[in-house]
């Protein structure tokens, strides 16, 4: 399977961009046999997305895949790889809840059929969880569904590491520490070492810079889906990883954000919550006309917390006081923001129709005048706001969608990492916008995974596993003191 | 044991069987004389093509899809069986594999064009009746023979006097139950078709196609969707466009008290089979109590609320 130069696979300018963001921008990136490979980065970095290039789930817009020194481009597929001996284990758990231990092992061995196959199925994965993770407590004729998230876990790990017929060259794990206790993520690790003794190699992608730091052997660091530093792991140390995956500090509007935060505390508290999953944690808190930042990596309880509050303003509980009425600018703007059949109008007047109504109707006119008002506030580039939603850009739409929460009588906003796909000058005006906003007496709560959007912000939490576990105030704000707090626990190790 | 015995797991796959020995029994008290060779076999005799059709609908609720054309197809399978099966074989015979092969269509279009099934079998539930009205525009025809011979079928073996052979209906449900469940539960490639409905992305990332699952899955629900027909002709001896319309929702309900589940491949073949059963004799007890065939379809859906929430009972326990 290798060739002379001991490549098992590799990728030459490998880019793929999603609509208008681009994921991947050109990647060259070679594993060799026996080698353990680190990869790090943001989240949208493009890591996960260059690991379903190389497990074939996802076809590449350029570049090249060169597997056992032959070029696999055009054929290359999940059957391909798996015959090639590449496996995955993918962040979202791909085994069937509703099969036994026994029967998703099956699935991922077409050959593993005939009289006794479930009896072959299940010694292969126990004996390999024993293997991997010794006194697991999994039997082979366990429904997945009715175990844990990290016995799960175990299972599609030790799954990947199953042999049939098909070699075993390359082991593709993403975060796969993530729902592991630490006794048995130091298990794995060990494993991965041992196997790496043994000539086959594996891809670690973790955010826990320390697991990556003790156990690769090369270290590659991705950017906005561009590679941007690939070194022996003993060339790094957590800092210079940390200062590699980050972006310089934008030093300009420090001064004015400085203002703001003296005068924190003299304006009115309108937020005071406290994330749920935690009794007693630290709880967040916002004063009118602040803009609040929600940092931390994604999915790690921020927007359940604006969605706690989005609740709480409706309907007071005694963890969450809000002050004044409150509209969401969602994230996922296909799902969660836009009417798809509605016009750009009726999609920003939505929020607002309360104020519109004059005995049992709407009032035209009124709808037309808001509708044009933040057609010209917020630059949307429409001739008609009468034209159907989807006739804008990505970015316009999200501009609706900012325009429907301004446009309503909300003091407060919430924002859901709305900046999701939306290009440069278009982040740049509703920037602007926000800090008028702001300035204007609104209160902003802003969630987002991009370190640029955190410097727009008055004070920062950031958010691990559902609590708070750093707050941050302007100035005080690096990416290496954020980066620091979302891996507490790799710090902790 | 007593654990086991209490635990929600063996409580809910225990519902489905103790839900019909519960109607037997409730049947026998009202109505000693059903507790007969004869009256079983009188009760559920309409056990076999409710049941065919249950499993029929079973594949598609597998693959996380809903079919709601199944009633009007048994009408039109019982159609052709009375008319074209009867008096030209071969045509006949044709004329059923291209049903099977318009259903193995159906599922390719589902999945191709990422369609709704529900709005793609609820259209075509018209399609299949309008064939059927335009081969059967009266009630009528004639079942072939055979099929009569087949469904009248009466192993009887007398030992002390008594039939130790149970009634054809009660040993053609266990093959349906025992064949089904080797297919799909047992057999290597049944459990992919299962994970496909637990999780496609995950079968589709192993290399499965999902195509080939959606089609056979698919085909298999018409094949079974012909037998339901077929069986049913066997036992009226005529057939009506109209005689299975009911079937739809029968087979759905059979599957979901059965201990099936609407979405992510949870079914059970033995239970879809006992689901029918308890179906039939529901219908059968409230004959029995002599409520007016104005509530019984009514009767028939308490029955099955009542066996529902038992469940959400269990799952409400365990999530505790």
């Amino acid at each position: 399977m290798q060739t002379a130069n001991g490549k098992i696979v590799s990728l030459e300018g490998v880019a793929k961009s999603f609509g208008a963001v681009r994921a991947l921008a050109g990647v060259d990136l070679a594993v060799g046999a026996g080698e353990c490979l680190g990869r790090v980065g943001h989240n949208g970095a493009g890591k996960s997305t260059l690991m379903h290039a190389l497990a074939g789930t996802l076809v590449p817009d350029e570049g090249k895949i060169v597997a056992s020194g032959e070029d696999r481009t055009a054929s290359y597929n999940v059957t391909l790889a798996h015959q090639l001996g590449i496996r995955c284990v993918f962040q979202e758990l791909s085994l069937c809840p509703n099969l036994t231990v026994a029967e998703n092992a099956r699935i991922f061995h077409p050959n593993l059929k005939g009289w006794g196959w479930r009896r072959r199925a299940g010694s292969m994965i126990i004996g390999k969880l024993d293997e991997i993770f010794p006194g697991h407590g999994i039997a082979d004729d366990d429904v997945v569904g009715d175990l844990s998230i990290g016995k799960r876990q175990m299972v599609e790990i030790a799954r990947a590491f199953t042999v049939t017929d098909e070699p075993l060259h390359l082991v593709i794990l993403d975060e796969p520490t993530s729902s592991l206790d630490s006794v048995t993520a130091g298990q794995l690790l060990n494993f991965v070492r041992k196997l790496v003794t043994e000539n086959r190699s594996c891809i670690l992608i973790s955010h826990l810079l320390g697991e990556i730091l003790d156990y690769c052997d090369r270290v590659v660091v991705m950017r906005d889906g561009e590679v941007v530093a690939e070194r022996p792991a003993g060339d790094f140390d957590r800092d210079s990883l940390v200062a590699a995956m980050g972006d310089v500090t934008d030093e300009q509007k420090i001064e004015a954000h400085e203002r703001i935060e003296k005068k924190r505390g003299e304006m009115p508290v309108v937020i005071r919550a406290r994330p749920q999953t935690s009794d007693g944690a630290q709880e967040l808190v916002a004063h009118k006309g602040e803009i609040v930042g929600l940092a931390g990596l994604a999915g790690h309880g921020q927007t359940r917390m604006l969605l706690q509050i989005y609740a709480a303003a409706a309907k007071r509980t005694t963890d969450t006081e809000v002050d004044g009425p409150v509209a969401l600018v969602a994230g996922d703007r296909q799902t969660d923001g836009i009417f798809h059949l509605w016009s750009i109008g009726e999609n920003v007047n939505v929020r607002s129709l309360r104020n519109m109504v004059r005995g049992l109707l709407i009032e035209p006119a009124r709808e037309d005048a808001l509708a044009n008002e933040w057609k010209d506030r917020i630059k949307i580039k429409t001739p008609n706001m009468a034209n159907n939603i989807l006739s804008l850009s990505g970015g316009n739409q999200q501009k609706a969608l900012f325009a429907r929460a301004l446009g309503s009588d909300a003091e407060i906003v919430l924002m859901d990492d709305p900046m999701r796909g939306v290009d440069v000058g278009t982040k740049l005006e509703v920037y602007d916008l926000i800090r008028q906003e702001a300035e204007g007496g609104r209160t902003f709560l802003w969630y987002t995974t991009e370190m640029d959007e955190l410097s727009n912000c008055d004070h920062i939490y950031v958010f691990r596993n559902g609590r708070i576990v750093a707050e941050l105030s302007r100035n005080e704000l690096t990416e290496e003191k954020v980066l620091q707090s979302s891996f507490e626990e790799a710090a902790a190790s | 044991m007593r654990n086991y015995l209490l635990s929600p797991k063996f409580l809910r796959s225990a519902l489905p069987g103790a839900s019909l020995v519960i109607l037997l029994m409730a049947i026998f008290y009202t109505q000693p004389r059903a507790m007969s060779y004869f009256g079983l076999n009188l009760m559920l005799q309409y056990t076999v093509p409710i049941a065919l059709a249950t499993i029929a609908q079973m594949f598609i609720l597998t693959v996380n899809d809903l079919d709601l054309s199944i009633g009007p197809f048994v009408g039109l399978t019982a159609c052709i069986g009375a008319t074209l099966l009867n008096t030209d074989p071969v045509f006949g015979v044709l004329a059923l594999l291209a049903c099977i092969a318009v259903y193995a269509g159906l599922g390719a279009l589902i999945h191709w064009r990422n369609l709704p099934s529900i709005v793609v079998t609820l259209g075509m539930s018209f399609v299949w009746l309008g064939v059927a009205v335009l081969i059967l525009p009266t009630p009528g025809g004639t079942a072939p023979a055979w099929i009569k011979a087949v469904m009248g079928f009466k192993p009887t073996l007398q030992l002390f006097g008594y039939n130790v052979i149970p009634p054809f209906p009660i040993i053609a449900a266990a093959v349906i139950a025992v064949v089904v469940h080797i297919g799909l539960m047992r057999s290597s490639y049944g459990v992919v078709l299962r994970g496909a409905g637990g999780n496609p992305r995950a079968i589709a990332r192993a290399g499965w196609s999902m195509l080939k699952i959606k089609v056979t899955m698919f085909a298999l629900a018409g094949l079974f969707g012909v037998l339901a027909g077929l069986s049913l002709i066997g036992l009226t001896s005529a057939a009506d466009a109209h005689i299975a319309d009911r079937y739809t929702l029968y087979s759905i309900a059979g599957v979901i008290l059965g201990g099936g589940e609407f979405v992510g491949g949870r079914v059970s073949p033995t239970g879809a089979v006992i689901g029918a059963m308890t179906l039939t004799l529901a219908g059968s007890f409230l004959i029995f109590l002599r409520i007016s065939p104005d509530w019984q379809v009514g009767a028939q859906g308490a029955i099955l609320i009542l066996v529902l929430a038992l469940r959400a009972l269990i799952n409400w326990r365990e999530a505790r």
